[in-house]
């Protein structure tokens, strides 16, 4: 039995169905993020899980008992926000300490148990500022101290790096994920950043129209992507057309050449056009690696620095791909010709 | 030019506002003859009726405070929190003390509780005190409710609610620990504007028989010369000291910078 369950959750809005029939199993002490775009319904699922909306139907269970008819502030669940939420009335000791005052617990006990979460998030000194004294990087360090002092049973994170700017954003997931692994609580991480939620989860939801499309390792979900919208949703890829010509030895025709033994979806017949999908760190120019090559024109070159983007249009095909900056060669220009190749097994064949 | 025009506008509405007040303090210092004198002012203060009436008035006027306070905060909480679509409603009953003259309500009042009706509160002192409480609430509501609404425009009411409750807390330590200290400064203004309609107030108290502040200075500047005016110079620095609090209050708020 898994820690957290969630069963054919559902929530309406009036007559729209913002998530249908979601279900998941989390195991404790797990990182599962809620990966999609706005309007998906992980928000909605996540504050099902917190009590701030009651489900439509479904069950939700921690430990196996039953979470839905439980208020808010019966369920030991910690939260963040994206808007942090400190109460600006209170110093960080004392917003840290909040919900230990609540549970009664005494003012020893909590004024060890502030320092102790202001140790783990390293701003053990600043315990007597207000909120607004606080840079936002800190603020959601102590938001997470807040959260965590209560021992909750499981941790929700409601986009919480959305707000930070990139660099305290990179640095504060990792400590983020690091203190979750060192405390073993069981975590869910609502997010839009597809980057965020690969690097830091042990599992990814990717949700669609409040539908959870894939559910799967980091790893599963960027590189055999189930459904289209993940494939189009996680990473950046190049969609190409591509039509069957047996479907018993898989072999397909894309933009020209013959690619054979994919593992196509059944009922597929002799003709019918089918939709592949090519990762950029999949593809090398000059034909260095892969046995699928393609002759093409460059129509596109960005120079990221450390990497070029470049796209390659071979039969009113256009793929794009990366390779990493050398300085001793320069970048390919515009309507040079190329010769690009890739592995078939690189490439992924997409349902709808 | 365009300047000239604009310090000429204000003169004229700074002598227009200025001069009666600086005319009725010279006179309330002239009661001995030839010299000024503070003698208007010693006389009022030292009046029985004067201490007796203040403070009557002060004591409605926390009274009435207190109950604002608890009527209108969660009230105004909770239709920023749940009932956002109801704002304009409860916004256009909180105005309606404005367009309705206190006597009209106060002789609803004294219809509806005398003491032939099945709640008759003006049958004791006390009911008629309690009567009162609840007349002075009902002028001060259109700026008890106006201060902590905008009050709690300055925070992100449904995200503490919700930070609250995911750490354990119910409704009345939200509203106690989180959302009034949060709205304090806002509370204290409209709490300093409560307590000048009470001090001032003459229609109700007078009409509901009660010693109160504004009964009494009718009755004095009726009676005498020089004490009304030391009287209303009173009253201006009360109310103005209330202004100044409130001023004071917000300034030196310890954590105004988090609520903006």
């Amino acid at each position: 039995m898994a820690f957290l369950e969630i069963e054919h959750l559902e929530k309406s809005f009036g007559p729209t169905r913002v998530v249908k029939d979601f279900s998941l199993d989390i195991d404790k002490g797990e990182f599962v993020s809620l990966l999609g775009p706005s309007g998906c319904g992980k928000t909605t699922v996540l504050r099902m899980v917190a009590g701030f909306e009651t489900p439509t139907s479904g069950a939700i269970r921690i430990d196996g008992k039953d979470m839905v008819h439980l208020r808010p502030n019966q369920r030991k669940i910690g939260m963040m926000f994206q808007a942090y939420a400190l109460f600006p009335n209170l110093t960080v000791a004392q917003n840290v300490g909040f919900g230990l005052k609540v549970e009664g617990v005494d003012k020893a006990e909590i004024n060890k148990r502030v320092e102790e979460m202001l140790g783990l998030i390293g701003l053990p000194e600043l315990g007597s500022r207000y909120p607004f004294q606080l840079s936002g990087g800190q603020q959601q360090r102590v938001a997470l101290a807040r959260a965590l002092a209560v021992r909750p049973r499981v941790l929700l994170l409601d986009e919480p790096l959305s707000a930070l700017d990139a660099k305290i954003r990179v640095s504060l997931r990792e400590e983020m994920r690091s203190i979750q692994k060192a405390l073993g609580i069981t975590a869910i991480f609502v997010t839009h950043d597809q980057e965020e939620a690969l690097s830091m989860s042990d599992r990814v939801v990717v949700m669609h129209q409040g539908i959870a499309d894939q559910i799967g390792t980091p790893f599963d979900i960027y590189n055999r992507p189930k459904t289209r919208f993940v494939a189009q949703f996680v990473g950046t890829l190049s969609i190409l057309k591509a039509t069957v010509i047996d479907p018993a030895k898989g072999e397909v025709d894309v933009a020209g050449a013959k690619v054979s033994g994919l593992d196509l979806p059944s009922g597929m017949a002799k003709g019918s056009a089918l939709t592949l999908a090519l990762r950029p760190e999949a593809v090398s120019l000059k034909g260095e690696r892969g046995d699928v090559k393609m002759a093409g024109t460059i129509a596109d070159v960005d120079f990221l620095g450390s990497v070029l983007r470049i796209k390659v249009t071979a039969n009113d095909t256009t793929i794009a791909f990366d390779t990493f900056n050398d300085p001793s060669s320069p970048p390919p220009r515009i309507g040079d010709k190329a010769t690009i190749s890739f592995s078939k097994d690189s490439l992924l064949v997409l349902k709808d | 030019m365009t300047r000239l025009w604009a310090w000429g506008a204000f003169l004229i509405g700074a002598v227009f506002f200025a001069l009666p007040l600086i005319g009725m303090t010279e006179f309330s210092l002239k009661m001995r003859r030839g010299v000024y004198s503070l003698d208007a002012y010693v006389k009022v203060l030292a009046d029985p009726h004067f201490q007796q009436t203040f403070g009557y008035s002060t004591l409605m006027a926390l009274f009435t405070i207190v109950f604002g306070v608890l009527l209108v905060v969660p009230t105004a909480y909770w239709v920023r929190l749940k009932l956002p679509r109801v704002r304009p409603f409860i916004e256009f009953i909180t105005l309606l003390p404005l367009v309705i003259p206190a006597i009209v309500i106060v002789f609803g009042y004294i219809r509806l509780y005398n003491t032939s009706s099945w709640l008759p509160l003006t049958g004791t002192a006390m009911g008629t005190n309690i009567l009162l409480m609840f007349g002075y609430a009902t002028l001060s509501l259109p700026y008890m409710y106006r201060s902590v609404d905008t009050g709690l425009r300055t925070i992100d009411v449904a995200t503490l609610t919700e930070a609250a409750q995911s750490l354990g807390a119910g409704w009345a330590t939200i509203l106690g620990k989180i959302i009034l200290p949060n709205v304090l400064v806002a509370v204290l203004s409209g709490a300093f504007l409560t307590f000048a309609i009470v001090i001032g107030e003459f229609t109700m108290a007078a009409l509901l028989d009660r010693p109160a502040f504004g009964p009494y200075l009718q009755v004095l500047g009726a009676n005498r010369a020089y004490e009304p005016a030391a009287l209303a110079v009173i009253s201006f620095a009360i109310t103005w000291a209330c202004m100044g609090l409130i001023q004071l209050v917000t300034r030196f708020s310890k954590f105004t910078e988090a609520q903006r």
